[in-house]
């Protein structure tokens, strides 16, 4: 019954959508601009219709309705309740609806908070929002429709895919990740709405989508570093990043979202690179559907494809029609898309965003060629070949240490021109960081060059950066005598957009500190242990007290009871490593144990038990600084609210040539970003 | 948290043993101590070394070093018994290679095809800042007037 | 509209497309061993499990792969814990009864996985017909290239591996294959020696 509601939903959906992209052009053509408020009305009402199925499906999942298919291939009477409601994006069908209903409530707010402005490039962004929604729609009632029909009725199902049952990160992780990605097609569809209008050639469009863009590469920062913890917590071996085809995915746009965030900028101030600044919005949304591609359609092997299906030949007609239609549109209107610029000098910030745009998209291109060249290689030499870790630390670290280093830069030197004897002395003191730091790594223990180099370009930009700051203050505390926190509230108050970008660096910085750090330093030993026996790793010694068992409804559970000694023997707190068992697979799903501080990281995981409970084998692992990742990633998005809510006075763009751009994203996107996922994990999972 | 004691796990097991044979015979297999704790940290490292760029056959994307399962456990300990043995970390891969494909290396090699993969990131980054380069200096020229 | 830049535009999306659509056709996880048209790896293991009638090996007898030149063999790995495993069991068990009187051998060696467990799954399945040996550290199933259970090496009577097949291997592919590596057979042109998958 409730399947059936939702079905007819969707279908009544992929009516509205069809009918708004095509009543668009229509409406402007033949000059009938009340026809417009036609085409709003359908994407509120997609909007409505897709979160009823959405809704339906949480019910159904809820109450165990084993009528719809979705619940039937996931769902299970013994799944606790949280992971049975999150189950909703655990697999294909699921997280299509998931992500069709984002990308109805982005529409549906561009909308509410654009409407009004006059011309056509608002109505064509809302018409290419709208395509895209289309194509979803096709595939829910299509290849990935979730409210199928099952008869007989199961009693029970298998539940969720294990590896997502696990952790409460997910939870979190994939909402971010979808509201990042999907977010994305709204830069993009301004993009397009402005080459269809002919309104490529100003800044408006890039003014609008800016926001847009900031928000959703807020989201995409802090999903890609829940996604890393998620893996840490998990995964069982010690690490965040492996360079996996799907984590590359999520670091590909990010890459280019980066990029634009900067370049957005030059063109602002400088009316130069709009076309590059067009195709990095235009990248970034073709960068997503394809991390989607590679994820749903099982194309690359991945330990994160968890689903696959036939639904990959609609992935690729609808890449395919995308990257035709948008290179058509972005290299056709080309000419007029290009400025003529000029640069006050070599020496200005403007030429260290160039440089920047360059090594992200370096990085970028690195990082897609190395993920699609075993598809490559399979096609010319007919060999499966592997391109993994060593492969990328190797290619693309050296970038991203420039990239590091290019930060510290950036901050420092003045919009225009300076002299270079200026530059020099701007970037005196950063230079002084750099020393200390990089010799404090070298007596630490660093060795590589790139360790030694990273460590020093993270002392440099965090003394560039903060340097900013206290640059301010200083001026606000001598000119108005404002106490310090005043004057640097204020200071950051008064020009939110680029303070907010000094924060997300800093953020950037504790987590380039954080993987250094833990990358350059950590030890780690595996040890077969009896009750009673301890295990020393970098000066911290665990002791195995006993082994136990435990079953639980939707799984059996055995865990390892550790103490943790401190210097004199004595006990400072006990870790529980455990192996999950579930009903639904063969493989045990490893959760290890984190004992964190400031410092770093204790990490115990369970390897091999015997069932007499004679002995356990443990790795234990000393990571230190990974807390600071997930601490960066708080102060990232802290940054990138900040650079969200600028007020008049903080806008350094010129004035918009037609109406001041409404109150962009103040109430429509506020409420979405404000809760930020990382206090509520830590202490979620013991 | 609560406690139980071994008898519970004995239960868990026998339960397991039952119930789902599969989970059972997966314990017991992992409930073999395999790795030796091997004094010689040298060899360690060159073990860590060689791990780290092949890739675990049974988990897709991990290296034999990072992956907790048992094939990539047993792997490790041919890597580590085959230099110790002698052979030079070279001859390992190969050994490993001629086992499974090249499929097993993390890093293709730097032979034919493959050396696009490691030529095209160094042209891109050395292209893109030639082309800095003269962009930089065209939109800085001295005919400049405005700002 | 300028549609020169257009056209060169879609040239330049049509390879990215042709390899995502070539990337279909592709199977990510089938990885295709170098192993058949090489000599097949000794091996020298222990007996488990007995076998039945005829195929018995005494428990505790060290089979070689060596002392069984001459013949065609066929490795089978597998573990208890392995559900498609269960899928082929029946029709391995027949097919090694069928060829018993010619210069056939089966040989199941386990993988990852306990002797006690093994043997219970044997009782469970309705026996095994030929004897299964146990391969500790996975040393074996390293030296041939395994990555998974079930998967099948087929050996000819030189020792070279003729076929490997992955996943439960039907009994009208194993027949076609021993058929084709019998003496008999292998005097005749034109039947593969060493085909890959």
């Amino acid at each position: 019954m409730i399947g059936l509601i939702a079905h007819n939903a969707l279908l009544v959906s992929l009516a509205a959508v069809a009918f708004g992209a095509i009543l668009t052009p229509v409406a402007i053509r033949t000059g009938r601009r009340e026809w417009l408020q036609l085409v709003y009305g359908a994407v509120y009402t997609n909007f409505l219709l897709v979160s009823i199925a959405a809704v339906s499906m949480v019910v159904a999942l809820v109450t165990h309705d084993f009528s719809v298919s979705y619940v039937a291939a996931v769902g299970s009477r013994s799944t606790p309740l949280l992971f049975t409601i999150i189950s909703l994006w655990g697999a294909l069908e699921g997280s299509i609806l998931f992500w069709a209903w984002v990308l109805g409530l982005y529409s549906a707010a561009v909308v509410a908070l654009h409407r009004r402005r006059p011309g056509n490039l608002v109505p064509y962004a809302v018409m290419t929002l709208l395509a895209v929604a289309a194509f979803f729609a096709v595939l829910l009632v299509g290849p990935a429709d979730p409210f199928l029909p099952v008869s007989p009725v199961p009693a029970d199902g298998p539940g969720p895919n294990t590896l997502l049952q696990n952790h409460i990160l997910m939870a979190v992780h994939p909402p971010l990740l979808y509201l990042g990605y999907v977010g994305m097609s709204v830069p993009f569809a301004f993009a397009l709405g402005a080459i269809f209008s002919n309104e490529a050639a100003t800044n408006d469009w890039s003014i609008l989508s800016r926001r847009w863009m900031l928000t959703s590469w807020g989201f995409l920062s802090a999903a890609i570093i829940a996604g890393m913890w998620w893996s840490y917590e998990v995964l069982g071996w010690g690490g965040y990043w492996a360079w996996d085809p799907v984590e590359n995915a999520s670091f590909l746009p990010w890459l280019t979202a980066t990029a634009y965030l900067h370049s957005v900028m030059v063109q602002e101030r400088r009316n130069m690179l709009r076309l590059w600044t067009l195709n990095l919005c235009v990248a970034t949304f073709v960068l997503t559907i394809l991390g989607t591609f590679l994820t749903r359609s099982g194309i690359l092997s991945s330990v994160h494809a968890f689903t696959t299906g036939a639904i990959g030949y609609y992935f690729l007609s609808f890449i395919a029609i995308v990257l035709v239609t948008t290179l058509v549109l972005v290299a056709g209107n080309s000419e007029r898309i290009q400025t003529k610029g000029k640069l006050g000098g070599a020496a200005s910030r403007e030429t260290v965003f160039l440089l920047n745009n360059l090594f992200l998209t370096a990085v970028m291109l690195t990082v897609l060629v190395g993920t699609l060249y075993p598809l490559v290689a399979e096609a010319v030499r007919g060999v499966k070949v592997s391109v993994g870790v060593p492969f990328f630390n190797r290619m693309a670290l050296p970038a991203m240490v420039a990239l590091l280093f290019l930060m510290g830069v950036g901050p420092a030197l003045p919009w225009g021109s300076t002299t270079w004897a200026d530059a020099r002395k701007r970037l005196y003191p950063p230079g002084i960081a750099a020393v200390i730091l990089g010799a404090i790594a070298v007596i630490a223990g660093a060795r590589s060059i790139y360790a030694i180099l990273a460590f020093a370009f993270v002392g440099y930009a965090a003394m560039s950066n903060l340097r900013e700051f206290w640059i301010g203050m200083r001026a606000r505390h001598r000119a108005h005598g404002e106490s310090w926190p005043t004057a640097l509230l204020r200071l950051i108050a008064g020009n939110r957009r680029r303070y907010g970008g000094y924060i997300a660096h800093i953020g950037v910085l504790f987590v380039a500190l954080g993987i250094t750090a833990s990358a350059t330093f950590r030890s780690e030993r595996e040890a077969t242990l009896t009750p009673g026996q301890t295990l020393t790793v970098a000066g911290h010694t665990v002791r195995l007290k006993n082994l136990w068992g435990r079953e639980e409804p939707q799984r059996s559970v055995i865990g390892a009871t550790m103490d943790v000694l401190g210097r004199n023997g004595t006990v400072i707190g006990t870790m529980e490593p455990r192996m999950n068992y579930y009903r639904v697979s063969d493989q045990p799903v490893p959760t290890p144990d984190v004992r964190s501080s400031i410092w770093g990281d204790l990490y115990v995981n369970l390897m091999a038990f015997e069932s007499s409970g004679a002995n356990a084998t443990v790795k234990v692992i000393v990571e230190p600084f990974v807390p600071w990742i997930w601490f960066g990633g708080l102060v990232i998005v802290i940054g990138a609210i900040t650079g969200l809510f600028y007020g008049p006075r903080g806008a350094t763009a010129p004035a918009p040539t037609t109406n001041p751009a409404p109150n962009i994203g103040r109430s429509g996107t506020a409420p979405v970003l404000a809760p930020n996922p990382a206090p509520s994990i830590a202490s979620a999972d013991p | 948290m609560k406690r139980h004691a071994l008898a519970t796990l004995a239960v868990v097991a026998g339960a397991l043993c039952v119930a789902r044979p599969a989970y059972a015979q997966g314990v017991e297999a992992r409930s073999r101590p395999s790795v030796a704790t091997v004094a010689d940290s040298a060899l360690e490292a060159q073990t860590t070394a060689v791990a780290s760029t092949l890739r675990c056959p049974v988990c897709q994307g991990e290296s034999i070093q990072d992956s907790p399962s048992d094939l990539a456990r047993q792997m490790r300990a041919v890597v580590r018994d085959k230099l110790r043995a002698g052979n030079t970390p070279d001859q390992v891969k190969a050994y490993f290679v001629s086992k499974y494909g090249e499929w097993i290396l993390l890093e293709p090699t730097m032979t034919g095809l493959n050396v696009l993969l490691y030529v095209i990131p160094v042209l891109l980054v050395v292209g893109g800042l030639a082309l800095v380069a003269v962009l930089v200096r065209r939109w800085t020229a001295p005919e400049t007037t405005t700002h | 509209m300028n549609w020169k830049r257009a056209a060169i535009a879609v040239l330049a999306a049509a390879p990215p497309i042709a390899l995502f659509a070539y990337g279909f056709s592709r199977d990510p996880a089938a990885i295709p061993s170098p192993l058949p048209g090489h000599a097949a790896p000794e091996f020298t293991l222990a007996v488990f499990a007995p076998g039945e009638g005829p195929l018995t090996r005494p428990l505790g007898d060290t089979v070689r792969l060596r002392e069984l030149a001459g013949k065609v063999v066929v490795v089978n790995f597998w573990a208890s814990w392995c559900g498609p495993c269960r899928a082929e069991h029946a029709g391995l068990s027949e097919t090694a009864r069928q060829y018993a009187g010619k210069p056939v051998r089966f040989i199941g060696v386990l993988y990852n996985d306990g002797a006690a467990a093994a043997r219970e799954w044997i009782t469970q399945m309705g026996g095994q017909s030929y004897p299964a040996v146990m391969d500790l550290r996975s040393l074996t199933a390293i030296d041939y290239g395994v990555y998974g259970v079930p998967e099948t090496y087929i050996v000819d009577a030189s020792g070279r591996i003729a076929y490997k097949h992955v996943g439960p291997i039907p009994p009208s592919v194993l027949r076609q294959w021993i058929d084709s590596l019998l003496p008999n057979a292998t005097a005749s042109e034109g039947i593969p020696r060493a085909v890959v998958r």
